[in-house]
């Protein structure tokens, strides 16, 4: 491919480029730009459920019909939380830090020229793209965009006399979100297809770092669920617009009964946990794969239980597909179901234990250095297992009885999957930023980002998991029309403060991302001094990688600090000294 | 609040804009041994306020939990609540401390070099042996609460109540002298007819149609749960209960109401939460607040999802049976 040296227009370099290193920093724009969006929602309706009377005029500005004298409808703070779910699973989560890392670094650290198929790949992108244009373009629409949740439950959502945002809005969601899927499924293709037939010389699969492991599975996950979202949003467009019954029976709805019959909405969320539930873990694998690297890179030393941690990722892909049902203990499914779920589920609490222990094993007795991905990545940890313990209550049928719906369970997921991948993806940037852009980011940006953020997200959502805890339901507009819940309004005051400070700090990584593309330290070729192939690649980027021959693979990539080198680091592509034995 | 709202906005845009300036010096970008030691003893700090902030929450927020279980199976779900906390807070203490201990005392220095350290069967043998006992325990003894509570097949005479939801209201059916619902179906509604009871079925006839859900203490009582549009799920979250109502099916869950509404507003954690509410009520200039039951609304289900309730009252039974006694059944409601 390096021979090919056909010319490059602006168009074929910059826009409908096949290189994957172009379509990752792609990924990772679109990714940012959406994650703005999504994180600018949330700090609207924070707004509204802290003090539910009030006018604002940022809201006023922003919400134009949707809103009356700067105090938003009912409608579309349901719209805003749903939308900001959207956008923040899939198109940040998903394709902004899949996407991104998976494109730059398969090809980069197994060795290969691009992936298997770059046109693909490109058409990946693209497709993402236009869901992206599609999602924000439902935004606009008269009656306001989706808003039935992310999860999107019929009846609601197939009925616009529920509710306005069920009529166009959700149309365009659903449309945007099949043409999401084709997008994934082209892409997580590419990837398998790519680390099981492009590794160079040498590169055994018991040789791959753990973020090329990650992101291998993660792609697996995705192809065996995706799927399956896809048909169960084409069902529901069936009972939308033409009248089927697959999700709908018995309704009477506004003096009407609906022709409706023999559907069940228990159905519908079946199939849509199907992808659901794997689908946390399409976002918090790769995060993970990141935060294993960088945190053996950094801590100058071998990720402990390289194999443990191998295991552990297939063991938890596994399980993620036979756990959904945990969703739905009170949805009306057979108790029995409930039982099964609760054990398969509780048993993914080993391999993540595994992977934590393994993690703070890792530092142990290391040369720490603290750079700003590692923060990142002592973050994640951290916000992992404070997330990740209190599944042991949601994931156990019983308990999650009087928690379920509530935002207790809010509290839960946003930081065991939320803020814990969105840490993975902050340290995936700073830590490969000089490899996608030939530039160092700032440092001391990086640490006021780290501090103000990793202090602000558990001011947000510890104190959450007591308003959960005091029965409050998430999803209401307000909860003024219960005195019951008069005494968690301070607290919805405290968590709201704690969440505009959050994403005020982002305004730091924003600038510092953009500023530093342009005007950023010039980096050196290994600036992390790091083991795995990316770093033998030139800073300028070619296309095919490597100018020359690409090298061949001599050992795993955690050579760190082994006795018998002078360097804390030994490359993957150093051959094994006389007598020294491969870990 | 607003104030301190525009403080905190105006000092992280200031950090930002002088950190911004700065970034022009093209400084060193990566760690230095300085950042190292400095970031370290941060991560030291970090833990101790992290701890300090659970400590906190823990002592400011317990006021605004629940009270005591009102039912017989909430009391079995409060003690599998309170192991399976118990549990995650010494595995939360003991993880967190580690991970910001070894941040703070493993902090990078010059010339030191690592340990190689790559494997060690014992260790990764306990860390997957060790959940997984534990594990196992919380799973058998979750899946018995759960299985008392999800069985109610042996219940002796237990009380039979149709909740009935719609967008955004709460309406409810006991099952009258016969203790059998009349079957329904949305096909039926008409005027006041509301549920859609079936009155050509002939249990249907004795069924009493009311707005307020009334309780008695100590006797099992069986909810079965209807919806007319979308999904709505309802939520007691003082008697642990909760089942979503579906359109075009039929969902159950059942609990036996162990303290009466009077009970319950004498009860000591309800008195504390009451004041706490009273005390923010008359800051405001609203009336005092009286502690009820509640059935709330738990499933999106549209506009004014933040609005449906119905009040619950549990009584002693034979001041239930009264009041029973005086509501009109079906046949009287729709002649």
């Amino acid at each position: 491919m390096s021979d090919h040296h056909h010319k490059e227009t602006f168009i074929t370099k910059y826009v409908f480029s096949t290189d994957h290193k172009m379509i990752s920093k792609q990924y990772l724009v679109t990714g940012i730009f959406m994650g703005v969006i999504g994180v600018f929602m949330s700090m609207l309706f924070r707004l509204q459920i802290a003090w539910p009377d009030k006018s604002f005029s940022i809201i006023e500005a922003f919400l134009g019909h949707h809103q009356d004298g700067g105090v938003m409808s009912p409608d579309i703070y349901l719209a805003l939380v749903t939308i900001h779910g959207t956008i923040m699973v899939f198109f940040v989560l998903t394709a902004g830090l899949s996407g991104t890392f998976s494109n730059l670094l398969i090809p980069l650290q197994i060795g290969a020229r691009d992936m298997a198929s770059g046109f693909l790949n490109m058409v990946s992108y693209w497709l993402f793209f236009l869901s992206s244009v599609i999602m924000v373009c439902s935004l606009f629409i008269e009656a306001g965009p989706a808003s039935a949740g992310w999860t999107i439950y019929p009846p609601l959502s197939a009925l616009p006399q529920a509710i306005p945002g069920s009529g166009l809005g959700m149309t365009l969601w659903l449309i945007s979100m099949a043409i999401f899927i084709a997008s994934s499924l082209l892409g997580s293709l590419n990837y398998i297809v790519t680390v099981l037939n492009l590794r160079t010389v040498g590169m055994k699969m018991t040789r791959l770092p753990l973020t090329i492991w990650a992101f291998f599975i993660t792609a697996i996950i995705g192809v065996v669920s995706f799927p399956v979202l896809l048909s169960a949003a084409l069902l529901l467009i069936f009972d939308r617009s033409f009248g089927t019954s697959f999700y709908l029976s018995d309704i009477f709805i506004q003096g009407e009964v609906l022709h409706y019959q023999g559907g069940s909405p228990v159905l519908f969320e079946h199939l849509f946990w199907f992808l659901g539930h794997p689908e946390v873990y399409i976002v918090i694998l790769p995060a993970m794969g990141i935060v294993s690297e960088i945190i053996a890179c950094n801590s100058r030393k071998p990720i402990f239980g390289y194999r443990a941690m191998i295991g552990s990722i297939i063991a938890i892909a596994f399980l993620s597909t036979i756990v959904w049902g945990h969703h739905m203990f009170v949805s009306g499914m057979n108790p029995f179901l409930g039982s099964v779920f609760t054990f398969t589920t509780l048993l993914i609490a080993i391999p993540s234990a595994v992977k934590a222990f393994n993690w703070i094993t890792t530092m142990w007795k290391g040369n720490i250095q603290m750079n700003t991905a590692m923060l990142f990545s002592i973050g994640f940890v951290s916000t992992f297992i404070s997330g990740g313990l209190t599944g042991l209550v949601l994931g156990d049928s019983a308990l999650d009885i009087n928690v379920h719906d509530t935002y207790f369970v809010v509290a839960h997921f946003h930081l065991v999957m939320g803020v814990s991948a969105i840490y993975g993806m902050f340290a995936g940037v700073y830590h490969w930023f000089p490899k996608m852009y030939g530039r160092m980011m700032n440092k001391t940006l990086g640490y006021w980002h780290f501090w103000i953020t990793v202090v602000a997200a558990y001011g947000v959502f510890f104190p959450m998991h007591f308003v959960g805890l005091a029965g409050l339901p998430r999803r209401y507009y307000s909860n003024t029309a219960f005195p019951l819940f008069d005494d968690v309004a301070d607290v919805n005051i405290v968590i709201t403060l704690f969440a505009i400070l959050g994403g005020a700090a982002q305004l730091i990584f924003l600038a510092n991302f953009f500023i530093s593309i342009y005007k950023g330290k010039k980096a050196t070729q290994n600036p992390w001094k790091s083991n795995t192939l990316e770093w033998t690649t030139p800073i300028e980027h070619v296309h095919g990688n490597w100018p020359g021959e690409i090298p061949a693979v001599h050992r795993w990539a955690y050579d760190y600090s082994k006795p018998g080198h002078e360097d804390d680091f030994v490359s993957q592509i150093t051959p094994l000294n006389e007598g020294e034995e491969e870990s | 609040m607003t104030a301190l709202l525009y403080v905190l906005l105006a000092i992280v845009v200031a950090v930002a804009i002088w950190q911004i300036a700065s970034i022009l010096n093209l400084k060193s970008a990566i760690a230095t041994e300085k950042d190292n030691n400095t970031q370290g003893i941060l991560f030291a700090a970090f833990g101790i306020f992290f701890y300090g902030l659970m400590i906190f929450s823990f002592v400011k927020y317990s006021s605004i939990l629940l009270p005591d279980s009102a039912s017989l199976e909430g009391e079995k779900y409060d003690t599998l609540y309170f192991i399976t906390m118990l549990l995650i807070l010494v595995v939360q203490a003991i993880t967190q401390f580690l991970l910001f201990f070894f941040a703070f005392k493993y902090r990078g220095i010059k010339g030191r070099k690592a340990l190689f350290y790559a494997d060690s069967h014992k260790l990764e043998t306990i860390w997957t042996v060790v959940p997984a006992v534990v594990l196992a325990g919380l799973v058998l003894y979750g899946l018995t609460v759960w299985n008392d509570v999800m069985d109610s097949s042996d219940a002796e005479n237990p009380l039979i109540i149709e909740v009935y939801a719609k967008q955004f209201q709460w309406e409810a059916r006991y099952a009258g002298a016969d203790n059998e619902l009349g079957l329904a179906n949305v096909r039926n509604i008409k005027g006041i007819n509301t549920m859609g009871v079936d009155m050509t079925d002939k249990n249907a006839l004795d069924d009493i149609p009311v707005r307020e859900l009334r309780l008695p203490k100590g006797r099992k009582v069986i909810f079965k749960f209807r919806s007319q549009d979308v999904l709505h799920s309802a939520y007691m979250p003082h008697f642990r209960a909760q089942m979503n109502c579906v359109p075009g099916m039929v969902t159950e869950f059942a609990f036996t109401p162990s303290l009466t509404t009077e009970e319950m507003r004498a009860n000591e954690k309800t008195i504390t939460k009451v004041e706490g509410i009273n005390k923010i009520r008359a800051e405001k200039g609203e009336d005092a607040y009286e502690f009820d039951y509640l059935l709330l609304c738990n499933k999106i289900c549209g506009a004014s999802h933040y609005n449906m309730q119905m009040k619950i009252i549990v009584e002693e039974e034979e001041d239930f049976n009264s009041w029973l006694k005086d509501q009109k059944t079906m046949a009287q409601v729709v002649q």
